[in-house]
C-alpha cells in the first residue's frame, strides 16, 4: 500500500518536473542561438532525475525492507530463549514477526521471561519496521527534491540535454540485456547451490552410476540414514528409451514431410500444410498428454492384449502370455505420441535447412538428367546433412526435456530396461515427483530433484550448443 | 555379321537397357514422392485425430442437465436456530422419492441412492435460501441445480442400459428415476453456462473453469508486462546499439541458448530463487507471471529481432541523414516499422507461455483452489494446470470435464494465433 502511494506521489512530482524543465527551456528558445536540445529532452532530463532514483529506493525497499528487518530482528536473540533449541527459537521469532504485523501466530504459548521476551522482541520489530518504513519516505522525498533542484539550474541553451536522456536510455537498454544473462546465472546457480548440497548428502559417483532409484519420503529431518537409494541410471535409461521412441516417429516423417514440402509441394499446398503443422507444435504438451494417457495408452493396451489373446497357445506362447499382462503406462504410448509432438519440430527445422541449399546445385543435377528424387538423394541430402543432424540433435535434447507427456503418460517405476512395453520412468517425471505438493527443503529426497535438473540442463545445453555450432558452420559454407 | 548390324544390335541392346534404367528410376522416382506424400498425411492425420478425439470426449462437457425440485422444509427437521445443522441434500432426495412415487425406506437406502444422482448444490441452494429467510421454513420451496455427474452422463448416453448393472455406477432403479423425472419435465438440457461460472471443485457437475481463466489472464498479464518491455528493449540494444565485441557475442550465444532450455528447468529456478530465496509466494500468480516471463523472453528477444533485421537500412540512413540521433532514429522509426512483427512474435510467446504447465508444477500450483484468485499473491490455478489436475481425478465425468477444459484452453490458443495472424497480415509491410 506503502508502495503504491509513494510510486504514484512520485510520477506525479516527476510529471511535474518535466512540464517546469520543457516551460524553463521553451523560454530559453530565441535568436541568436536557439537550444541545443528540444525543449521535451529538457524536460524529461529534469524528470528522471526527480523521479526514477527515489523509486528505485522505494522499490528495493518494498522488496528488501522485509527481509532485512526480519534479519535485524533474529540478529540479536534475548538472553532468555537461549535455552530453546534452534526449532523453538526459530518459531519464537516467527511468533514475535507474526504479532507485530497483527498476524496469526502459533500456539505456543511464551511464560515468564520468555514472555517478556517476545513482548521485546515485538517492540523491537515494529520499530525497525517502523523505521524501514519511514527512513525509506524521508530518503525518497529528499531524493526526488535534491534531483529536481539540482537537474533544473542546469538547463541552458546550450545544455546537451538529448544526450543527457539517451545515456538514460542506453542504461535501461543494457539493464534489458543484462536480465538475459542473470537469467542464465540464476538458472546454473541455484541448480548447481542445491546440487551441491544433495551431492554433499549422496556422493555425485552414486548418483549417477547407481542403479537403483527409490528416494524415501522423509518424515523427520534426522532420518537421512534411512533415505533411499539416488542411483539414476534407471532415469537415464528410460529417457534415453522414450526419446529413441520418440525419435523414431518423428525423424522419418519429420524429415520425408520436409523434403515433399520444400521440393516437390506446390506453392499453394505449401501454403495450407505448413500452417496445419505449426498447428501441432502450437498444442500444449499437457494436451498431448492426456491425449496419451487416455486415448493411446488404452488403444495400445488393448491391442497388444488381442494380439497376445491370439498368441497364447500357440508357437510364441510366453510372448502371447506377456503381451496379454501390457499395462496403459508403456515407454511405446510416451514415446509414440511425444514423436508426433516432435514431428513439426523436425519438419520445420529440416525444411529451412533444406532450403538453403542453393538451388545451383539442384539445378546442376537436374540439368544433368537426373530426376528429382536422385538430386534430393545425391545431391540437396549431402549437402544438408550436418543441417539435418543438428536439427535431429535439437528434437532430440527436446525430447529429453519434455515434462508433461511422460508425466501423464509413463509410469514410475525406475527401471532399466530397453523393452518399449515396459513401464519406465524418466529424469523429468521424476522432478516432478519429486517437488510437487509440500516439501522440506533440507532432505536428499527434494534436493535430488535438482540433481536431476543439473544433469537435464547439461545434456540439453550441450546438444543444443552442438547443434548450433553444426549450423552456424553449415551456414558459413553456403554464404 | 557386319558391323553395321553388330552396332545397330549393340545399339539396341544400350537402348532398351537405358528404357529399363530409366523405368526403374521413375518407379523409384514416384515411390519417393509418395513416402513424402505418406509422411504429410501421416502427420496431419494425426493432428485431425487428436483435435477430433479431443472434441468427441469434450463436446459433452457444454450440455448441462439442470434438474428442478420442489422440496417442502419440514419444519421439525430444521432448527431455526441454526440452519446450517439440518441435513438438506436428504430432504431434497425425500422431495424426490416423493415426486417418483416413491418413500424412503427405513435404512435410508432409497435417499441415499438419490443423493448419488442429485448434486449436492441443491442442498447447498436450499441452506442459502433458509439463512437468508428463516420464514421459509415450513413451506415448499423450488431448487433448480445440476444433476451429479453420473445422472449427467447418462442423458449424455455415456452410461447405457445395455451395459450390465454391476459394471455401471447407476443402477436400474435409479435410471427409473431419471427417467420418470425426464418424463415429467424436471429435467432441462442446455448450454453449460457454469462451467464458465465456476471454479474447481472436488465434484465434476460443480466444476468449472472460471478460477483457472482468470488465474491464466492474471499470470499472463504479468508475463507480458515484463517480457515484452524488456524483451523488445533487450532486442533493440543487441541489434541496433551494441558493438559487435566479446560481451554481446556472449549474451547472443547464451539467449540462443536459453530459448531451448527445458521449460522444467525454469521451474526449478523459480523454486529455488524467486520462492525460497526471494520469498514470493507459493502457487501466485505472481511468481507463475515471473517465472514465464523468464521463459518467454528469449523467444521475445528473437522474434523482435528478426522484425528489426527486416527494417532496410535505408530507413536508418534517412532518418540519420536529417539529423536525428540514434535513439531518434530507432524510436521514431526502425521500432514503429518492426512493430507488427514484434506484436506477432510477443503474441505468440505468450500463447506459448499460455499452454505451458511443467515449470508451474514446480512452483506449486497444482494446489486446489476453489475460487477465483484474490489477487497477484494468492494462491491460483491456470488452464493447463487445471487440465492436468482434473486429468489425475478418477471419476469419470472429470474426464470429459478435463477434455471441456482443454477445448477452451484450445480456443484461447486459436485467438491468440488468429491475432497473430491478422496483425501479420494486416500491418506487415514488404520492403
Amino acid at each position: 500500500m506503502f508502495t503504491w502511494v509513494a510510486l504514484a506521489a512520485l510520477i506525479l512530482f516527476s510529471g511535474l518536473s518535466y512540464f517546469a524543465g520543457r516551460r524553463r527551456a521553451a523560454g530559453l528558445q530565441g535568436a541568436p542561438v536557439s537550444l541545443h536540445s528540444l525543449p521535451g529532452y529538457h524536460g524529461a532530463y529534469v524528470a528522471l532525475w526527480a523521479g526514477v532514483p527515489a523509486a528505485l529506493l522505494v522499490l528495493l525497499s518494498a522488496g528488501f525492507g522485509g527481509p532485512l528487518g526480519e534479519v535485524l530482528v533474529r540478529a540479536a536473540p534475548p538472553a532468555a530463549i537461549s535455552s530453546m533449541d534452534a526449532f523453538q527459537s526459530d518459531v519464537f521469532f516467527d511468533d514475535a514477526l507474526a504479532m507485530s504485523r497483527g498476524q496469526q501466530a502459533s500456539e505456543t504459548v511464551y511464560e515468564g521471561p520468555q514472555k517478556a521476551a517476545l513482548d521485546a522482541a515485538i517492540t523491537k520489530s515494529r520499530l525497525i519496521s517502523d523505521l524501514i518504513t519511514y527512513g525509506t519516505l524521508a530518503a525518497a522525498v529528499v531524493l526526488a527534491l535534491s534531483g529536481a533542484v539540482l537537474a533544473y539550474p542546469r538547463l541552458a541553451r546550450d545544455f546537451r540535454a538529448r544526450n543527457r536522456v539517451e545515456g538514460w536510455i542506453y542504461a535501461v537498454f543494457l539493464a534489458c540485456s543484462v536480465t538475459a544473462v542473470l537469467t542464465t546465472v540464476g538458472i546454473v546457480a541455484s541448480l548447481v547451490w542445491e546440487s551441491l548440497r544433495f551431492f554433499h548428502a549422496v556422493p555425485i559417483q552414486s548418483f549417477l552410476l547407481g542403479t537403483e532409484w527409490d528416494p524415501q519420503i522423509a518424515m523427520r529431518t534426522d532420518q537421512y540414514a534411512s533415505a533411499g537409494a539416488f542411483g539414476a541410471v534407471p532415469l537415464f535409461a528410460g529417457t534415453f528409451l522414450i526419446m529413441l521412441i520418440a525419435m523414431a516417429v518423428a525423424a522419418p516423417i519429420g524429415l520425408f514431410s520436409a523434403i515433399y514440402l520444400s521440393e516437390y509441394a506446390s506453392a499453394l499446398s505449401r501454403s495450407i500444410i505448413k500452417p496445419l503443422l505449426e498447428i501441432l507444435a502450437g498444442v500444449p504438451t499437457v494436451v498431448y498428454g492426456f491425449f496419451a494417457a487416455l486415448t493411446v495408452g488404452p488403444l495400445f493396451r488393448a491391442g497388444f492384449n488381442a494380439l497376445g489373446a491370439q498368441l497364447v497357445g500357440g508357437e510364441f506362447d510366453a510372448l502371447g502370455q506377456y503381451l496379454m499382462q501390457v499395462q496403459n503406462q508403456m515407454a511405446l504410448v510416451a514415446g509414440a505420441v511425444m514423436g508426433i509432438m516432435l514431428i513439426p519440430f523436425v519438419s520445420s527445422l529440416s525444411d529451412d535447412i533444406i532450403n538453403a541449399v542453393p538451388q545451383s546445385l539442384r539445378d546442376g543435377s537436374l540439368a544433368m538428367g537426373a530426376t528429382r528424387s536422385e538430386t534430393v538423394k545425391k545431391v540437396v541430402l549431402p549437402a544438408a546433412l550436418p543441417g539435418i543432424m543438428a536439427a535431429m540433435l535439437l528434437a532430440v535434447s527436446r525430447a529429453v526435456g519434455e515434462t508433461m507427456i511422460v508425466t501423464m503418460a509413463a509410469g514410475l517405476q525406475a527401471k532399466t530396461t530397453f523393452n518399449p512395453l515396459d513401464t519406465v520412468t524418466t529424469v523429468t517425471v521424476q522432478i516432478v515427483t519429486l517437488l510437487t505438493g509440500d516439501q522440506e527443503f533440507d532432505s536428499p529426497k527434494t534436493l535430488s530433484a535438482f540433481g536431476l535438473g543439473l544433469t537435464l540442463f547439461v545434456v540439453t545445453l550441450g546438444l543444443n550448443i552442438i547443434a548450433l555450432r553444426i549450423v552456424q558452420k553449415y551456414r558459413e559454407q553456403y554464404d | 555379321m557386319t558391323d553395321a548390324t553388330q552396332n545397330s544390335a549393340r545399339a539396341l541392346d544400350l537402348r532398351t537397357r537405358v528404357e529399363a534404367r530409366l523405368k526403374a528410376r521413375n518407379a523409384s522416382e514416384r515411390r519417393f514422392r509418395l513416402y513424402g506424400r505418406v509422411a504429410i498425411i501421416v502427420a496431419l492425420s494425426f493432428l485431425a485425430v487428436l483435435v477430433g478425439r479431443i472434441a468427441v470426449q469434450g463436446w459433452t462437457t457444454f450440455i448441462d442437465t439442470q434438474v428442478t425440485v420442489q422440496v417442502y422444509l419440514k419444519p421439525e427437521r430444521i432448527d431455526a436456530a441454526d440452519p446450517s445443522l439440518a441435513n438438506y441434500d436428504l430432504l431434497v432426495a425425500e422431495s424426490v422419492l416423493a415426486s417418483v412415487g416413491e418413500q424412503d425406506d427405513d435404512y435410508g437406502e432409497a435417499s441415499g441412492k438419490v443423493m448419488d444422482i442429485m448434486s449436492n448444490d441443491l442442498g447447498f441452494q436450499l441452506l442459502r435460501q433458509v439463512k437468508a429467510d428463516p420464514s421459509l421454513i415450513g413451506k415448499t420451496v423450488t431448487v433448480t441445480g445440476p444433476l451429479k455427474a453420473d445422472a449427467a452422463l447418462y442423458f449424455k448416453g455415456a452410461i447405457s442400459r445395455s451395459t450390465d448393472e454391476a459394471d455401471r455406477k447407476l443402477n436400474d432403479r435409479q435410471l427409473n428415476w431419471l427417467d420418470k423425472l425426464d418424463k415429467a419435465g424436471a429435467v432441462k438440457r442446455g448450454f453449460n453456462w457454469q462451467f464458465f461460472t465456476r471454479s474447481d471443485s472436488t465434484e465434476p457437475e460443480q466444476a468449472g473453469v472460471l478460477g483457472a481463466v482468470v488465474g491464466s489472464a492474471m499470470m499472463l498479464l504479468i508475463t507480458a508486462m515484463l517480457a515484452i518491455p524488456i524483451g523488445v528493449l533487450a532486442a533493440t540494444y543487441l541489434e541496433e546499439f551494441a558493438p559487435k565485441n566479446a560481451w554481446t557475442d556472449m549474451i547472443e550465444v547464451n539467449i540462443n541458448n536459453l530459448a531451448a532450455v527445458p521449460s522444467i528447468v525454469y521451474g526449478l529456478l523459480g523454486l529455488a530463487v524467486f520462492i525460497n530465496g526471494l520469498g514470493v509466494p507459493r502457487s501466485s500468480p505472481l511468481v507463475g507471471g515471473l517465472v514465464l516471463a523468464l521463459m518467454a523472453l528469449p523467444t521475445v528477444i528473437i522474434a523482435t529481432r528478426s522484425a528489426l533485421k527486416a527494417v532496410p537500412p535505408s530507413i536508418r540512413e534517412a532518418a540519420l541523414g536529417v539529423g536525428a540521433s540514434r535513439t531518434q532514429t530507432v524510436f521514431h522509426h526502425v521500432l514503429p516499422l518492426a512493430m507488427p512483427g514484434v506484436m506477432t512474435g510477443a503474441i505468440l510467446s505468450l500463447a506459448h507461455a499460455l499452454g505451458e504447465t511443467a515449470p508451474l508444477l514446480m512452483i506449486g500450483m497444482v494446489s486446489f483452489v476453489p475460487g477465483v484468485p484474490d489477487g497477484f499473491t494468492g494462491a491460483a490455478t491456470v488452464l493447463p494446470v487445471q487440465v492436468f489436475i482434473w486429468e489425475n481425478a478418477s471419476e469419470r465425468a472429470f474426464h470429459e470435464r478435463t477434455a471441456g477444459a482443454i477445448l477452451v484452453l484450445l480456443a484461447f490458443m486459436v485467438i491468440m494465433n488468429l491475432a497473430a495472424i491478422i496483425v501479420r497480415r494486416r500491418f506487415e509491410r514488404r520492403w
